[in-house]
């Protein structure tokens, strides 16, 4: 566990970064400090590992005082990752990695062996290991940084806007990783971002800090959602927080679906035109995966005989049973036939929900969406 | 030219005679002269330029040593004869040698100083930052982080040094010290041009030689990732933008066998 008590970052000419800030992150958990530019969120950050010394009070590291040890020993036992991964430019990525091993004597060959795991960890091809930085792009360049950051397994992770320099589509592959790493390895993580939708969704504990280095709410991410505490809070948590708090109820697995008639890629359009619902019928694939919707028209206007990939509709998205409502109500508004397609959890096909059987299940099960909703038109 | 080539050519200018040093014996005075003006300026520089780049301080130091430049050489050297010399006692080259030394030390320390502080102050802050993050101390970041990543520009100020040092190093003979240098005096004194193109394609000669001896040290000791000559087969696949410019030395595919 992380303890700030009351904390103050006063600069030379009175300018505070952080204003008596105590706050706790508990110890297994991310905690997401979140807020506009300005706020404070990456000093208090640093204060954790002392890259900033505070002004006053003190901050804990399982109740012991981080002041107490030297600056290089306390950060060689926390994990650190910044925004443009700070990877050193003349080593290679496997050397890169076991940097911290390194400095605290681990002999080089364990380094290596344990940076090839780690390498493999966040999601890189083992040739990767002998390439320079340089020959990285700024995604595989934020892995490698968060492999440095595990080598030495230290408890404490502190990532400074570690997904913010790239692009959306590798950022969302770059939180997923994280997500999924983080339910194996349970670090005691501090996070900044000054994306809200980020920390909402890595986020267990969500503290939003306004400008002027002082606390406005510190709350899980469904209940920052569903109960921002002031006018400030609520704009910063920003518009749809009730259809974004759907992402936090799972769908359950008895979800009402209906039995959806669907005609394998390959099988002939003869078939396809007769199993037509409503003017559009849903494919598969051999595993009874689906693939996309073909629709009436282009089951006539087609010059093959067969179902074929490229004349479907791939406008649908896709909803689980152990996705969220969100994902369940999204699948059902965005499916060009009105029936959102719903899956098991290895992607085989369940079966199809309508917008309307996707609100009713949305009013049974997500009291907390129904909150947010609520409160959202009041602040 | 042709005459120069006669000059270089003839044997008898090669050999020691009648107390007359050779050609091999003037490139030797006149390495020593230069290479240890180099290592005295380096000594002095190298040092002050890491510390100058690591803590962000000092750079008006930098100016300052840069200002040397605008020193004429020979005036100098003819004022430090006047004003030291008497002083210094005994019978050697001590005389001559002292103030010769200090003009050549002068006129390196701002290329090593200069580019060592730049060098060292212009590694990217995400990585000073990172470095110090990940646990290293202020002494691990400058040799294990400043160091490699300035050291391009490390060498290629010593290379500078070496260069202006080799050239002006002649003026060692005025004061009546040998090295290439005689040639060109004596050769003017006497009228024997040959002798100075001789020396003059002496001087070039050895200063181009020490150049590309550095240009390899230089190569063998800086990494790929700050050089950007990365192995061939490895440079395809980068994204970044220096990986992507560069296609690797082929006779490192030839040793590694890197598939593409």
């Amino acid at each position: 566990m992380i303890t700030f008590e009351s904390v103050t970052k006063r600069y030379p000419g009175g300018t505070v970064a952080v204003d008596q800030l105590d706050l706790e992150a508990p110890t297994g958990k991310t905690t997401v400090l979140v807020g506009p530019s300005g706020c404070g969120k990456t000093t208090s950050l640093r204060m954790i590992n002392r890259m900033i010394e505070p002004t006053s009070g003190r901050v804990l590291i399982d109740g012991a005082d981080t002041s107490a040890v030297s600056p290089a020993r306390l950060r060689r036992g926390i994990g650190y990752v910044i925004q443009h991964s700070g990877l050193l430019p003349h080593r290679t990525v496997v050397d890169n990695i076991a940097t911290v091993p390194l400095l605290l004597g681990v002999d080089r060959r364990t380094a290596r062996a344990r940076s090839l795991e780690l390498l493999e960890r966040v999601g890189l091809p083992q040739e990767m290991a002998k390439r320079y930085p340089a020959q990285l792009s700024g995604g595989q360049q934020q892995r490698v940084g968060v492999a440095r950051a595990l080598a030495a397994d230290p408890p404490v992770m502190l990532m400074d806007e570690p997904f913010s320099a790239v692009d959306p589509v590798v950022r969302e592959q770059l939180q997923n990783e994280f997500l999924r790493l983080q339910s194996d390895l349970g670090k005691t993580i501090v996070f900044v971002t000054h994306d809200i939708d980020e920390a909402v969704k890595l986020g267990d504990q969500i503290a939003v800090m306004r400008v002027g280095g002082t606390l406005a709410q510190v709350a899980g991410p469904s209940e920052l959602l569903a109960r921002p505490v002031d006018a400030f809070v609520a704009g910063f948590v920003g518009r749809d927080r009730g259809y974004r708090a759907l992402g936090f109820t799972t769908v359950p697995s008895s979800v009402p679906v209906e039995r959806e008639e669907t005609v394998r890629l390959g099988e002939s359009l003869t078939t396809a035109r007769d199993r037509l619902a409503h003017g559009w019928v849903l494919v598969v694939d051999a595993e009874d995966r689906p693939q996309g919707w073909l629709s009436e028209h282009s089951v006539r206007s087609a010059r093959d005989d067969l179902v074929t990939p490229d004349a479907l509709n791939l406008g649908g998205t896709l909803a689980t049973v152990r996705g969220s409502l969100r994902e369940l109500l999204d699948a059902a508004l965005s499916s060009p036939s009105g029936r959102g397609v719903v899956t098991d959890g290895q992607g085989h096909l369940l079966g199809t929900i309508s917008p309307a059987a996707a609100v009713r299940l949305i009013e049974e099960h997500g009291s907390t969406a129904a909150d947010a909703a609520g409160r959202g038109e009041t602040a | 030219m042709s005459n120069a080539f006669t000059w270089l050519t003839d044997p008898a200018n090669w050999h020691d005679q009648l107390g007359t040093p050779g050609i091999p014996a003037q490139v030797v005075a006149h390495l020593e002269y230069s290479l240890g003006a180099v290592a005295i300026a380096t000594a002095v520089a190298l040092p002050l330029g890491l510390l100058i780049g690591h803590t962000r301080r000092g750079a008006s130091i930098v100016t300052v040593a840069n200002g040397l430049r605008a020193l004429p050489t020979f005036g100098l050297l003819i004022l430090l004869y006047v004003v030291i010399s008497p002083h210094i006692g005994g019978r050697g080259d001590g005389p001559y040698l002292v103030p010769t030394e200090i003009v050549l030390v002068l006129m390196a320390i701002p290329p090593v100083l200069g580019n060592t502080s730049a060098g060292v102050g212009n590694v990217s802050p995400a990585v000073r930052d990172a470095s110090l993050g990940i646990g290293m101390t202020g002494r691990e970041v400058l040799l294990r982080v400043e160091v490699p990543i300035a050291l391009p520009l490390i060498i290629s100020g010593v290379r500078s040094a070496v260069l202006q040092v080799v050239a002006t190093a002649t003026v060692a003979a005025y004061v009546g010290l040998g090295g290439i240098g005689r040639y060109l005096y004596d050769g003017l004194a006497a009228r024997d041009f040959s002798q100075m193109t001789g020396g003059a394609v002496l001087v070039a000669v050895l200063a181009l030689a020490l150049d590309t001896l550095l240009a390899a040290v230089q190569r063998w000791t800086v990494s790929p990732g700050v050089s950007g000559r990365f192995k061939a087969g490895t440079a395809q696949a980068a994204l970044g933008p220096a990986g992507a410019a560069r296609p690797g030395a082929p006779e490192a595919a030839a040793e590694e066998g890197v598939p593409a």
